[in-house]
């Protein structure tokens, strides 16, 4: 399991991958905005979107888990 | 007919820069605050403060019922709007005279004919001010394609009703012009409520100098001499001088004297900003007209002398100019510094709270600030917290001041863009007085 957190506090824009979808480590998954800023969050590694913890427009903390990875071994 | 109690409709730094010469003035003061800023100096500082929303600004600061109600409920006579939120909205500026209050700006005709950036440049084409190489509005992004072929990329493309660096994209090649269009489209219409585009020729190298312009109500049209804007990221300024260290007399002069036939054409009223493009061999352009008081002008008032609010509050009464253009004083230089709450590398948002905030104070040292140790920066508003004003004798007093004064604030708990304020005073092109909007660019390449 991986984490993909928040890199700052902020909105969120919009989430760009869905519970199921794979993602490449450096993908683009959520895009936040603070500051009127949008600041894309990347996932760190790869992995299958086991669960989306926010939704668009919810507010969350700077290090707020976003999104839940599985990660292959 | 006289101004005694003024509504700010806006937040932070501004709201009490405008509230200090009011208060000079005997002139009471209402601040509007939402959830997100009751523990702001601003709040404070005013003589009532009426809560007028959650913190997302769609939901306070941009609350016209919200704002005139707080006017109504505390008996203001006037609403001063400051800069960004509804300063440059003309149906609130229209509501607000509606509502019987002193708008403390130019005519809502005025702010509607020149918020609309493909208007303002058919104006200001008619009026023989030179504009940018460009296009009207666009209907497609297949036109823009067949206008950037004409003229070679780079281009531009901005959203018509947009500003403050938001809704505008430089293209280098067609395939990036019609991959952006859409979204560019998108974000004009979220955040401007119009989708309008229009594209223009992007000048590499260039300068921004904008000319500050005062106009009463008598038909006395001033200039208060030109500010450097070049030093931006993101299309944003950072540091703003004047007068300019770089531009030969001779367009300077000319400079003056495009800003007061842009402000004629318009029959303009009260404070306002032409921004200018100067190319390398310092052709200019007009770029765009501020129907308000500007972030940067303090170091107008420096160089001047004067107290720009005053002025906006002295226009506002109907009283005229007692200045003619050759009696306006010019004294030594100034420079702002922007400071930012944000990474100095990536420039992304540090929101946070403010652990320390301390800064120095002495003869050529103005700070002014939206907040106070202890506060929290939130996320929800524009990063700009302070701005730190250094003027003196010379430029060169003015880089050795602003040096020793940057290097003793002590900001902690969220980062800034200090340390990239202090590289930007280092670097040689800037110390020689020379130097463009790709500065700061440049420096990161280094």
């Amino acid at each position: 399991m991986a984490e993909v957190t928040a890199s700052m506090a902020g909105t969120v824009l919009s989430v760009l991958v869905a519970p199921g979808d794979r993602v490449e480590a450096g993908q683009d998954v959520v895009i936040l905005e603070s500051m009127k800023m949008e600041v894309p969050v990347q996932a760190e590694q790869g992995g299958i979107v086991s669960e989306v913890k926010v939704e668009e427009g919810s507010f969350v903390g700077d290090g707020e888990v976003l999104l839940v990875l599985s990660v292959e071994s | 007919m006289s101004i005694r109690k003024v509504l700010v409709a806006n937040r932070g730094e501004i709201a009490c820069r405008i509230m200090r010469t009011c208060r000079e003035r005997g002139v009471k003061t209402v601040a509007v605050f939402s959830d997100a800023d009751r523990d702001l100096p601003f709040v404070k500082m005013a003589d009532e403060a009426v809560p007028i929303g959650p913190p997302p600004v769609a939901q306070s600061y941009l609350k016209v019922e919200a704002i005139l109600q707080a006017a109504e409920k505390t008996e203001a006579d006037s609403i001063h709007p400051g800069y960004g939120f509804l300063s440059e909205n003309a149906s609130f500026a229209e509501q607000v005279l509606k509502a019987g209050l002193t708008w403390i700006g130019p005519k809502p005709f005025t702010i509607a004919q020149m918020g609309d950036k493909v208007t303002a440049r058919q104006t200001m084409i008619e009026a023989g001010v030179p504009v940018v190489p460009g296009s009207g509005a666009l209907s497609s992004a297949e036109e823009a394609v067949r206008l950037a072929r004409e003229w070679g990329y780079p281009v531009m493309i901005k959203a018509s009703a947009g500003g403050g660096g938001i809704g505008m994209h430089v293209c280098r090649g067609e395939e990036e012009l019609r991959s952006v269009f859409s979204s560019v489209k998108q974000k004009a219409q979220a955040y401007f409520g119009d989708g309008k585009l229009f594209l223009e020729k992007w000048l590499p190298r260039a300068r921004h100098v904008e000319v500050q312009i005062a106009a009463d109500a008598f038909g006395n049209i001033l200039h208060l001499y030109e500010r450097e804007c070049s030093v931006q990221r993101r299309n944003q300024k950072v540091i703003e001088e004047s007068r300019s260290p770089s531009i030969r007399e001779e367009t300077r002069q000319k400079l003056y004297d495009a800003a007061i036939r842009a402000a004629k054409a318009v029959n303009y009223l009260g404070l306002g900003t032409v921004e200018f493009i100067l190319d390398e061999s310092e052709q200019f352009y007009f770029l765009e007209m501020n129907t308000r008081l500007q972030v940067e002008h303090p170091v107008t008032e420096a160089i001047t002398g004067f107290d720009l609010v005053a002025w906006q509050l002295d226009v506002a009464e109907g009283k005229p100019f007692k200045l003619k253009q050759e009696e306006i004083p010019l004294q030594g230089h100034a420079i702002e510094f922007r400071l930012y709450a944000e990474d100095p590398v990536r420039f992304y948002p540090s929101p946070g709270k403010l652990n320390a905030f301390q800064f120095p104070a002495g003869d050529g040292i103005r700070v002014d600030a939206g907040v106070e140790e202890g506060n929290t920066v939130s996320p929800f508003y524009d990063p700009m917290i302070a701005k730190c004003i250094v003027s003196g004798c010379n430029r060169m007093e003015v880089l050795q001041r602003s040096r020793f004064t940057l290097e003793r604030f002590r900001v902690e708990g969220i980062r800034t863009n200090l340390p990239l304020l202090l590289r930007i005073l280092e670097h040689p092109d800037f110390v020689r007085g020379h130097y463009h909007t790709g500065l700061i660019a440049d420096l990161k390449n280094e």
